[in-house]
């Protein structure tokens, strides 16, 4: 179902969307982005609404980086008293920057295992973690999930290029697939705690092979599986000191940078040499 | 202690790398070998990019070789001009071998090629070794007849002949040229410096004292290799000098505890024990090309 519904957005059309889905569905101004600042409903401003912060807006990769903990928290503003029916929920998503990817497949040949086919996806989000305040099949509506594109599977966009596989599915399954074992893509159900339907904190775990860039924060209030507003903060993540000095040095001066990792080989192994003559004399 | 490399953007345990480079040092004190065919796979085997562990490791490469020649400058058992022949063909062949490396990187096969060079030259060397320490240890008490400084074949009829005087040979320039430009392809594929391959090749096929051998060999896989991680750093963007400054220091002090340890043991044990060894981690290699893989599926990076 996952696979069916991934391929669908990933490859229909437009229109064919609008048909699966039943013709009173709204389709995006702009395909391929999410309609985020759309507003929901009958366009009148929501009766509830998100105030939200981050325990920091910027992480900073250091040589002892070890992964980072960010918390996000916020409160729930409303000028009417709390609406009967389910409760509020509400949803957290951190967003890695886009990537180029890759995917191959191996086959047996000639009796070994060797990549064979391919497909290249672009855009991919190189992190993308969804904590949620109760199960998600219970949280959140389909129809909200593929308007937000909330869920792993729907917010993975489009590819790069012509597609040159046949079965594509299953190339971005197994790309779901590896990157959730890896913990780059998760699942957090339940890792946002309410309190009274007015204060929530959401603590997620940034792991430690992050890539440099804007990491976008989204933070959905749901009632009744509909989102009712969206609040948006970016974390800022670098490399710092001789981390980036390291990274931009590599990139922008790929000669000084080699001639340099040489200078430390020969140093190191003339300083054996040397170290070993001293130690032998004594 | 964990540690983020830059351009390998993983995060790794400090003292694993040292480790490593301390275990591959100490089996390049205690057999006198390079050690890049060990520390490459091994950084495959922990998690590092391919791409990354091959550039890397030929830096690595550098630092251990650096150590030697200097050693053998001092007891001047180094052929410059045979080395430069050697080395000159080193370059072609290291510029060769990026090149394939690019080619492949493209068809998306780095890591089947590099794996099935490991599997099939760690192979051979592992069983030749093997066969030869075996054969000293029963054959120990024999007297060896003596034999020629070494035989006229084929090698001594081309063209272009050169003297070599720290070797004692008058030979055409052709064999040693093709032999570095084989080092050369194998040490910007592989990242090793190719010793494994040189020495035998300058024994066996140019004739060459062995005293100037190891000596020679190490000359030119320095300058080898240092090309050879110049052109990836430049190319592909691909040295991680963290990673490598972490495996030398390993590295360079194995090394030391190796020299110490070897003095102690037997010659041809410790060529089993390696041979042993190179055995092991072919047949590790080996198993992965040939059993059926956890998740058929693999993710790189870029558009390559």
């Amino acid at each position: 179902m996952r696979g069916l519904l991934l391929a669908a957005l990933l490859f229909a059309a437009p229109a064919a969307l609008a048909q699966q889905t039943g013709d009173t569905y709204p389709t995006y101004p702009d395909f391929g982005r999410p309609a985020e600042v759309a507003e929901p409903g009958d366009g009148t401003p929501p009766a509830e609404r998100v105030v939200a912060g981050l325990s920091s807006d910027a992480v900073a990769i250091t040589a002892s980086f070890d992964g980072s903990d960010i918390l996000i928290y916020g409160a729930i503003k409303r000028e009417t008293p709390i609406p009967d029916g389910p409760p509020l929920q509400v949803i957290v998503t951190v967003e890695g920057p886009g990537q180029v990817l890759t995917i191959r497949r191996k086959a047996r040949r000639l009796g070994i295992w060797v990549n064979t086919e391919s497909l290249h996806v672009g855009a991919v989000p190189s992190f993308y973690v969804v904590a949620t305040s109760a199960p998600l099949a219970q949280t959140l509506l389909p129809d909200y999930d593929t308007r937000y594109r909330i869920s792993v599977p729907l917010a993975l966009r489009a590819f790069a290029g012509p597609v040159e596989v046949e079965d594509a599915v299953a190339f971005t399954e197994a790309l779901i697939r590896l990157r959730e074992a890896d913990g780059i893509y998760r699942l957090d159900q339940g890792a946002v705690h309410v309190v009274d339907q007015t204060l929530f904190r959401a603590d997620v775990r940034l792991p430690a092979n992050l890539i440099e860039g804007e990491y976008r924060t989204r933070i959905f209030l749901l009632r009744d599986g509909r989102v009712i507003d969206v609040h948006r903060a970016p974390i800022e993540v670098r490399k710092v000191g001789l981390e980036r000095w390291l990274y931009r040095m590599a990139f922008d001066q790929p000669l000084l940078y080699g001639l340099m990792s040489l200078a430390v080989a020969v140093v190191a192994g003339w300083g054996a040499s040397a170290a070993f003559r001293l130690m032998r004399r004594q | 202690m964990q540690i983020y490399l830059p351009i390998a953007e993983v995060s790794v345990n400090a003292f694993t790398l040292i480790g490593l480079g301390g275990i591959v040092g100490l089996m390049s004190g205690l057999f006198g070998v390079g050690g890049g065919f060990l520390i490459t796979p091994l950084l495959f085997f922990i998690g590092i990019p391919p791409a990354i562990a091959v550039a890397t490791g030929a830096n690595q490469v550098v630092a251990s070789s650096v150590s030697g020649v200097l050693a053998h400058l001092r007891r001047k058992t180094v052929d410059f001009r045979m080395g430069g022949v050697l080395l000159a063909g080193g370059m072609v062949g290291s510029w060769l071998g990026v090149w394939v490396f690019t080619l492949l990187q493209r068809l998306g096969q780095v890591d089947l090629v590099v794996q099935l060079c490991y599997v099939v030259f760690l192979g051979l060397i592992g069983v030749m070794m093997l066969q030869e320490s075996v054969r000293a240890l029963t054959a120990r008490n024999r007297t060896a007849t003596r034999k020629r400084l070494h035989e006229h074949n084929w090698v001594h009829r081309l063209p272009l002949k050169v003297k070599f005087r720290a070797s004692g040979l008058y030979i055409s320039v052709i064999p040693p040229l093709i032999v570095g430009v084989l080092v050369g392809v194998l040490a910007a594929i592989m990242g090793v410096g190719g010793g494994f391959i040189m020495v035998p090749a300058m024994i066996y096929l140019l004739g060459m004292p062995t005293k100037v051998v190891v000596g020679t060999s190490l000359f030119q896989i320095t300058f080898v290799t240092a090309f050879t991680t110049l052109m990836h750093s430049i190319s592909y963007n691909t040295v991680d000098i963290m990673l490598a400054v972490l495996l030398i220091i390993g590295g360079v002090t194995g090394a030391q505890f190796g020299t110490h340890l070897g003095a102690k043991l037997r010659a041809e044990q410790l060529r089993i024990l390696l041979a042993l060894l190179v055995l092991l981690v072919c047949g590790r290699l080996a198993l992965d090309l040939f059993l059926r893989p956890d998740d058929l599926y693999s993710i790189a990076p870029g558009r390559t």
